[in-house]
C-alpha cells in the first residue's frame, strides 16, 4: 500500500521535473535567439579575433554586468542572459527535487540534495576565478 | 573572418554536432571543440567554454523527455552529483593552470577512448540479486518500465561507482564536455546499472554537473556570447532534429562511421598538442 502511494508520488514529481526542464530550455533558447539577432544587426561586419584567450577582454562575465547590459538592450548582454537562463535550468532542477524529496518525508535525500546546491552555490563565488 | 561567416559556420557545425551527438550517444562537444580549435584557430578556452553550454543544453533537452517516462532513476542522479559537482568545480579551477598542449592531449586520449566505448558491444551486467548495504541504506534499487512491464534492478558497488564519478566530473570540468563514456564505466560496468537507465540517468545527471563548472568559465570570461549564441542554438536544434530521426534508423553503422571521424579528430588533437600548435 505505501509503496503504491510512493510510486505515483514519484511519477508525479517526474512529470514537473520534465516540464521544468523543458520550460527551461525553450526560455533561454528563446532569449540567446533574439540576442543572436540583435548582436548580428549591429556587429555582423566585425572581424572576429578568438585566437588567443585573454579573461579581461571579454564582456559580460560578471551576473551584475549582464543586468546593465540589459537595460542597455546589448546583443551581447541578452545572449548572456540567455546563457545564465540556462545554466540555473538544472539547478533549479536540484532545488525543486530537494522541495519533492520534502513532501516525500525522504529526510536523507533532502540532505543529499541541499549538499549538491551548496557545492553549486559554492562555484557562483568569485574567489575561485584566478 | 567576419563575425556573420563566423557565426553561420559555428551554427551549423553545432547543428551537426547535435544531430550525430543525439544518434551515437556522444556529447556535441565531441565535435565542436575540434571545430572550433582546429578549424577556426579558436582559443581552446573559449572553445571549452562554448561546449559546456551545448552539454548543459542536451543534458536538459533530453532528460525532459526520459524524466517523463519513468525511466530515470532521480535518487542515484542525486547521490552521484555530490561526487560530479565537486570534480567538475576543480577541473574548472585547475583547466587555465595547465599549459594548452596538456589539455588538448588529454581531450585527445578521451575522444579515442569514447570512439572505442561507442562501438564495442555492450554487456548488459544488470541483475535482481542482492544488492550492497549501501544501496539499500541510500534506497537506490529501484524499477524501470519495459515492454515486459516493471522491471526491478539491484545497484551494487556505490563506493567504486561513487569515485569513478569522481574521475568523470574531473575530466568533464577540465574539458567542457560530458564524459558519457566514463559515465557508462561507472553505472554500467561497476554498480551494474541497466543500460537503459544509466544512460538517461547520466544524462539528467551530466546538466547539474556542467553547470558547476560553467559558473567557473563564466566568471572568468571563457564563455563568450558570439561564439556560446551559435553553439547553443546549433546543437540543441541539431539534437531536436536527431532524437525524432533515432526511432526510425539503425545506428550501428553510423556509429562505426563516426567512431572513425571521432579517432581521427583525437590524433590530429593530439598531435597538436604535442607540437604545440594548441
Amino acid at each position: 500500500m505505501s509503496k503504491e502511494k510512493n510510486f505515483f508520488a514519484d511519477r508525479d514529481i517526474q512529470i514537473i521535473l520534465g516540464t521544468l526542464l523543458r520550460v527551461g530550455v525553450i526560455a533561454s533558447m528563446s532569449v540567446i535567439l533574439i540576442g543572436g539577432l540583435v548582436y548580428l544587426g549591429s556587429n555582423h561586419s566585425e572581424i572576429v579575433n578568438y585566437s588567443q584567450f585573454d579573461s579581461v577582454k571579454s564582456g559580460f562575465s560578471a551576473v551584475s554586468d549582464i543586468f546593465i547590459g540589459l537595460g542597455d538592450l546589448k546583443g551581447s548582454a541578452i545572449i548572456q542572459f540567455g546563457v545564465l537562463l540556462l545554466i540555473f535550468t538544472p539547478i533549479m532542477r536540484v532545488v525543486f527535487s530537494i522541495f519533492s524529496f520534502l513532501i516525500e518525508r525522504d529526510y536523507l535525500y533532502v540532505l543529499i540534495g541541499a549538499f549538491v546546491l551548496c557545492v553549486i552555490l559554492f562555484s557562483l563565488s568569485n574567489k575561485l576565478v584566478g | 573572418m567576419s563575425v556573420l561567416l563566423f557565426t553561420i559556420i559555428v551554427l551549423l557545425g553545432a547543428f551537426v554536432a547535435g544531430l550525430v551527438g543525439s544518434l551515437t550517444g556522444l556529447g556535441g562537444g565531441v565535435i565542436i571543440i575540434p571545430l572550433l580549435t582546429l578549424v577556426l584557430g579558436v582559443d581552446i578556452h573559449y572553445a571549452i567554454g562554448a561546449s559546456i553550454i551545448s552539454v548543459i543544453a542536451t543534458s536538459s533537452g533530453s532528460a525532459a523527455a526520459y524524466v517523463k517516462e519513468g525511466i530515470t532513476n532521480i535518487r542515484i542522479g542525486m547521490f552521484l552529483e555530490i561526487a560530479t559537482t565537486i570534480s567538475a568545480i576543480i577541473g574548472a579551477v585547475i583547466t587555465v593552470f595547465i599549459n594548452p598542449s596538456y589539455i588538448a592531449i588529454i581531450f585527445g586520449v578521451i575522444l579515442l577512448f569514447s570512439a572505442i566505448m561507442m562501438v564495442r558491444k555492450k554487456v548488459d551486467h544488470s541483475d535482481n540479486d542482492t544488492s550492497g548495504k549501501l544501496a539499500v541504506f541510500l534506497k537506490l534499487n529501484g524499477s524501470y518500465p519495459t515492454d515486459k512491464g516493471m522491471q526491478n534492478y539491484a545497484v551494487h558497488n556505490v563506493a567504486g561507482g561513487f569515485f569513478m564519478m569522481f574521475v568523470a566530473g574531473i575530466i568533464s570540468g577540465l574539458l567542457g564536455i560530458g564524459s558519457g563514456a566514463l559515465k557508462v564505466i561507472a553505472m554500467d560496468n561497476i554498480m551494474r546499472i541497466p543500460f537503459k537507465v544509466s544512460t538517461t540517468t547520466s544524462n539528467f545527471m551530466m546538466g547539474v554537473t556542467a553547470a558547476a563548472s560553467a559558473i567557473v568559465y563564466l566568471h572568468r570570461g571563457q564563455i563568450d556570447p558570439g561564439i556560446a549564441m551559435p553553439v547553443a542554438l546549433g546543437v540543441l536544434t541539431g539534437a531536436t532534429v536527431g532524437s525524432k530521426i533515432l526511432v526510425k534508423t539503425k545506428t550501428d553503422k553510423l556509429k562505426i562511421i563516426f567512431a572513425v571521424v571521432v579517432a581521427f579528430l583525437a590524433l590530429q588533437m593530439i598531435y597538436n598538442g604535442l607540437t604545440g600548435k594548441l
